[in-house]
C-alpha cells in the first residue's frame, strides 16, 4: 500500500525506529523532543497507580513497592536546601527499590573548601547508579554530569531548569484536563527567578498549550517573549479565558522593596482571588509548585478548594514522575533489553 | 648587531611600509632601509614575514612573560588589580621592575585606595614611582563624585585615566548581558545600557574636567555613539577593545561555557558588529589581550561561580589579523592599535622603529594558519576561542635587542 505523501504527525508520536528516549541524563527539558517528553508522562501513570496502592498489575498486591531498582545506588546530592523535592525522589527511590543516599548542604564538603568538581569525582567515586542534584547556580549540574559516568537527574539548577517539576506539572495537567495541547496556561508571580517557569516554558510550548506569564514587569525576565509566551503585567488581563493558573512563589528576601514593594502590595495586584480567578475559563485549574506563601501570591480558599487546585495533587505526581525518570534513565545499567548497554552511545 | 633582511617592514608609527633591512645594535633601532649590512652583524633572513614594533598591549591583568613573549608583546601596561591592589607607590615601583628584563611592565596606579571606589589613592606619587597612567580597575568607580574628582586630580599630573565602564551598581551581581540567550539559561544579567550609562557620565567629567580618559573596552554600540560623538566635539577621550567582542557574541555562553565569562560580558550581535564598524572607524583606537590567565580552579565552576577574564596575549595577534582580513583594517592600521596607539597614549617608548627607539620587534607570518588549542597554551589556556582557526603566527620576538622567542 502506497505511504501518503504528507503523513500527519502529531506532536506526541516518535517516527518510527526512534528510540523513546534516547539521553544518559535528565538535565532540562530544553533539547527534548515532544515525543520524549510525553513518553516520561506515560510512563509516568503505572507509577500513579501503584502508589496509589492499586499496583495489582506489578504483582505487588497493593503494596506501594516494585522492586527494579534494587541493589542500585541512587544518591540525592542536594546542594542547595530542598525539603519536598528531596523527600520526592527519595521516596521515588525507595519505592522502586533502590538504595538511597541523601546528601544535603550541611553533610558536603563545599563548606570545608572542596571545589564542586571535586565533589563530583567524590561522588563518581563511590560507583553511584543514578545522581540526582539540585545546586543553586545556573549550569552547575550540566558541569557535574560531564563528570560523572552515571545518568544524572537535574532537580533543579539556580534559574535554568527543574525538569521534573514541569513534567509533573504536566502530568497533573492532562489527568485533569485530558490533554495539554490547546489549553492556555498562564505562570504567575516570581518569573525572573524560576526554573520552574523556564522548564515549564519548554515543556508547555513542546506539547501545544499556550503559556501566558503574568508579573510585575521586575519579576520578568528581559526578552521573555522571545521564549514563545505573551506578556501581561494585570492579573485580570492575563487571567483572561485561561484553562490553567501556575502561581508561583514569591520568595521573602524579593519582597520589601527589592523586587515589589510589599506583600500586601503585591497580594492586592498580583494575588490570586476569588475575583481574579473569575476572568479564567469555567473549570480552570489552579496550581502551585509549593510551598505556598497563603495572602501573599495565593488566596488559602482557593488553594483548599479541591475542586479547583490542584496543588496537593501535584506532590503526588511528583514521586510518580520522579519514578519514571529513575526507571528510564537506570535502564541501560539494568540491561533492559532495547535499551543499549552502558558506554555505547545512545 | 642583528640585521634582519627581506621581511616586509611596517611602522605604524610613521607610515613606512616595505621591504627593508632593519639594523639593531646596543638595544636600539640604528636604521631602517640600510642597503649595506655591517660584517659584524648576525643577520636574519626574513623573508616572507613582517617586521613590526614589538606589541605594547594596553590594559593586562597577569605580567605573563612567557605568553607575551609567544604572542609578540614587548610591552604592557599593568592593570592593578594586582594582589595587594597597586595603591601604594612601593607596589607601583615593584611592578614596574618585575618583568625586566623579559617584558617590559608599565603598571597603571589604582585610582582608589584598594580599588574600593572611595578615596583616592596616591596617584601622584605612583606616577614618581612609574606608573604610566591611573585606572580605575576591573570595575568601574560608583560614585559620580569620586570618579569628578579623579578626573580632575588627574588632570594636575597629566595622566590618563583608564576607566571600566560599566555602572557599578546595575551591573552588580550579574554575570550576563541581558536578552533572550540569559534568559533561556536563567543568568543573571545586567542590560547593555549599564555600559552607555557609565560611558556617558564618565565622558561628561572628562568633559567638565578636561582629564584625558581611556575607556579600557567600549563593547556596545550606544556607548561607542557616545565615544564618536565626544571625540568629534574635541573630548580627550580614547576607546580600547579586546579580541572576544568583535569576535564573539552572547551565544557563546551557550552551554554555560565559563571561558566566555567575560567583563564586559558577551553582547548581542548587533553590539558585536558596531565593535567591529568602530574598530574600523577609529572611534576605538586601541586592541589589547585583556590578558588574565585563570586556573582551572577558578574557571571549571558552575558559570556565575567562575572568575570572569580570558588569557588573550598569545592570540592577540592572530585574532587581531582577522581584521585585515575581512577589511575592516589594513595591516598597518591593525598594527597600530597594539603598537604606536597604546605607546603615545601612556607616552611609553616603543611602538616605534624610528631610529633610537628601543629593540622591540615581532616578526610574523602573515597567513600561518593554525587552530587555537587552550591546553596547547605557554601559559593558562582559559580562552574563549578554543578549537578555532586563525592565521599570523609569531616567528620571532625580540626585546631589547634580544630574540626572546621563535617558532
Amino acid at each position: 500500500m502506497p505511504m501518503p505523501p504528507n503523513p500527519v504527525m502529531l506532536a506526541g508520536t516518535a517516527p518510527a525506529g526512534v528510540h523513546p528516549f534516547p539521553h544518559a541524563h535528565l538535565l532540562g527539558l530544553a533539547g527534548l523532543q515532544p515525543w520524549e517528553m510525553l513518553y516520561l508522562l506515560d510512563e509516568a501513570e503505572q507509577w500513579v497507580e501503584l502508589n496509589r496502592g492499586a499496583g495489582k498489575s506489578t504483582g505487588s498486591g497493593g503494596s506501594k513497592h516494585d522492586n527494579r531498582l534494587a541493589g542500585l545506588t541512587q544518591i540525592n546530592a542536594f546542594f542547595e536546601n530542598s525539603t519536598r523535592t528531596l523527600l520526592s525522589f527519595e521516596i521515588a527511590g525507595k519505592r522502586l527499590g533502590a538504595d538511597v543516599v541523601n546528601l544535603g548542604v550541611s553533610g558536603s564538603s563545599l563548606k570545608k573548601g572542596e571545589t564542586l568538581l571535586d565533589t563530583a569525582l567524590t561522588l563518581a567515586a563511590m560507583h553511584p547508579d543514578v545522581i540526582v542534584i539540585r545546586h543553586g547556580s545556573s549550569g552547575a549540574v550540566q558541569l557535574i554530569a560531564e563528570k560523572l559516568g552515571c545518568p544524572v537527574l537535574n532537580a533543579g539548577d539556580g534559574r535554568h531548569e527543574h525538569p521534573t517539576q514541569a513534567l509533573l506539572d504536566a502530568l497533573t495537567i492532562r489527568r485533569r484536563k485530558g490533554r495539554i495541547e490547546g489549553l492556555t496556561v498562564a505562570i504567575c508571580g516570581d518569573i525572573l527567578h524560576s526554573r520552574v517557569a523556564r522548564s515549564n516554558f519548554q515543556l508547555l510550548a513542546a506539547l501545544g498549550a499556550k503559556v501566558r506569564v503574568v508579573a510585575p514587569p521586575t519579576l520578568l525576565p528581559p526578552h521573555v517573549d522571545q521564549l514563545g509566551v505573551d506578556c501581561f503585567t494585570s492579573m485580570d488581563e492575563g487571567l483572561k479565558g485561561v484553562d490553567v493558573v501556575m502561581m508561583l512563589r514569591l520568595q521573602t528576601e524579593r519582597m520589601d522593596g527589592a523586587y515589589v514593594p510589599s506583600t500586601r502590595e503585591y497580594f492586592r495586584f498580583f494575588g490570586l482571588t476569588e475575583e481574579r480567578l473569575r476572568h479564567a475559563a469555567d473549570g480552570v485549574l489552579v496550581m502551585h509548585p509549593g510551598p505556598m506563601n497563603r495572602g501573599v501570591e495565593i488566596d488559602g480558599r482557593i488553594a483548599d478548594d479541591i475542586a479547583r487546585s490542584a496543588v496537593t495533587e501535584q506532590v503526588e505526581m511528583g514521586v510518580a514522575v520522579r519514578m519514571a525518570c529513575l526507571d528510564v534513565l537506570t535502564r541501560s545499567r539494568r540491561g533492559v533489553p532495547g535499551w543499549p548497554p552502558v558506554g555505547a552511545s545512545l | 648587531m642583528i640585521a634582519i633582511t627581506g621581511a616586509r617592514v611596517i611602522d605604524p608609527a610613521t607610515g613606512f611600509d616595505a621591504v627593508a633591512t632593519v639594523l639593531l645594535r646596543d638595544r636600539v633601532v640604528v636604521a631602517v632601509g640600510a642597503s649595506a649590512i655591517p660584517s659584524d652583524a648576525r643577520v636574519i633572513d626574513a623573508a616572507g614575514l613582517v617586521l613590526a614594533p614589538g606589541l605594547v598591549d594596553a590594559g593586562v591583568f597577569r605580567a605573563d612573560p612567557a605568553a607575551c613573549h609567544a604572542g609578540g608583546i614587548t610591552r604592557i601596561v599593568l592593570m592593578p588589580d594586582q594582589r595587594p591592589p597597586l595603591d601604594d607607590p612601593a607596589l607601583v615601583a615593584f611592578a614596574q621592575a618585575m618583568g625586566k628584563p623579559d617584558v617590559w611592565v608599565h603598571p597603571l596606579v589604582a585610582a582608589t585606595r584598594d580599588l574600593a571606589g572611595q578615596e583616592l589613592a596616591e596617584i601622584g606619587l605612583g606616577q614618581a614611582a612609574g606608573a604610566v597612567g591611573v585606572a580605575t580597575g576591573r570595575l568601574g568607580i560608583a560614585s559620580s563624585a569620586v570618579m569628578y574628582r579623579l578626573l580632575a586630580y588627574s588632570r594636575a599630573f597629566d595622566m590618563t585615566v583608564v576607566s571600566h565602564a560599566e555602572d557599578a551598581v546595575l551591573t552588580a551581581g550579574s554575570v550576563a548581558t541581558e536578552g533572550e540567550y540569559a534568559t533561556r539559561l536563567g543568568l543573571a544579567a545586567a542590560p547593555a545600557f549599564a555600559e552607555s550609562l557609565a560611558v556617558a557620565r564618565d565622558i561628561r567629567l572628562a568633559e567638565a574636567t578636561g582629564a584625558r580618559l581611556h575607556l579600557r573596552q567600549v563593547t556596545t554600540a550606544e556607548g561607542l555613539d557616545l565615544v564618536r560623538a565626544a571625540r568629534a566635539r574635541g573630548v580627550a577621550v580614547s576607546a580600547g577593545v579586546t579580541p572576544a567582542h568583535w569576535l564573539l557574541n552572547e551565544t557563546a555562553v551557550a552551554g554555560f561555557r565559563s571561558f566566555a565569562r567575560l567583563s564586559p560580558p558577551l553582547r548581542s550581535d548587533a553590539d558585536r558588529r558596531a565593535v567591529e564598524a568602530a574598530i574600523g572607524d577609529g572611534t576605538i583606537s586601541v586592541i589589547a589581550s585583556g590578558h588574565d590567565p585563570r586556573s582551572q580552579e577558578e574557571k571549571r565552576l558552575p558559570f556565575a561561580d567562575a572568575a570572569p577574564g580570558m588569557a588573550g596575549a598569545e592570540t592577540l595577534l592572530a585574532l587581531a589579523l582577522s581584521l585585515v582580513r575581512n577589511g575592516t583594517l589594513s595591516l598597518a592600521a591593525a598594527l597600530k592599535t597594539m603598537t604606536a596607539a597604546p605607546a603615545a597614549l601612556f607616552g611609553l617608548p616603543g611602538g616605534s622603529l624610528s631610529v633610537g627607539a628601543p629593540a622591540d620587534i615581532v616578526l610574523f607570518d602573515e597567513q600561518a594558519p593554525w587552530r587555537i588549542a587552550g591546553d596547547r597554551f605557554i601559559g593558562a589556556g582559559n580562552t574563549p576561542f578554543d578549537g578555532i582557526p586563525v592565521a599570523g603566527r609569531v616567528r620571532m620576538t625580540i626585546k631589547g635587542g634580544d630574540i626572546v622567542w621563535r617558532a
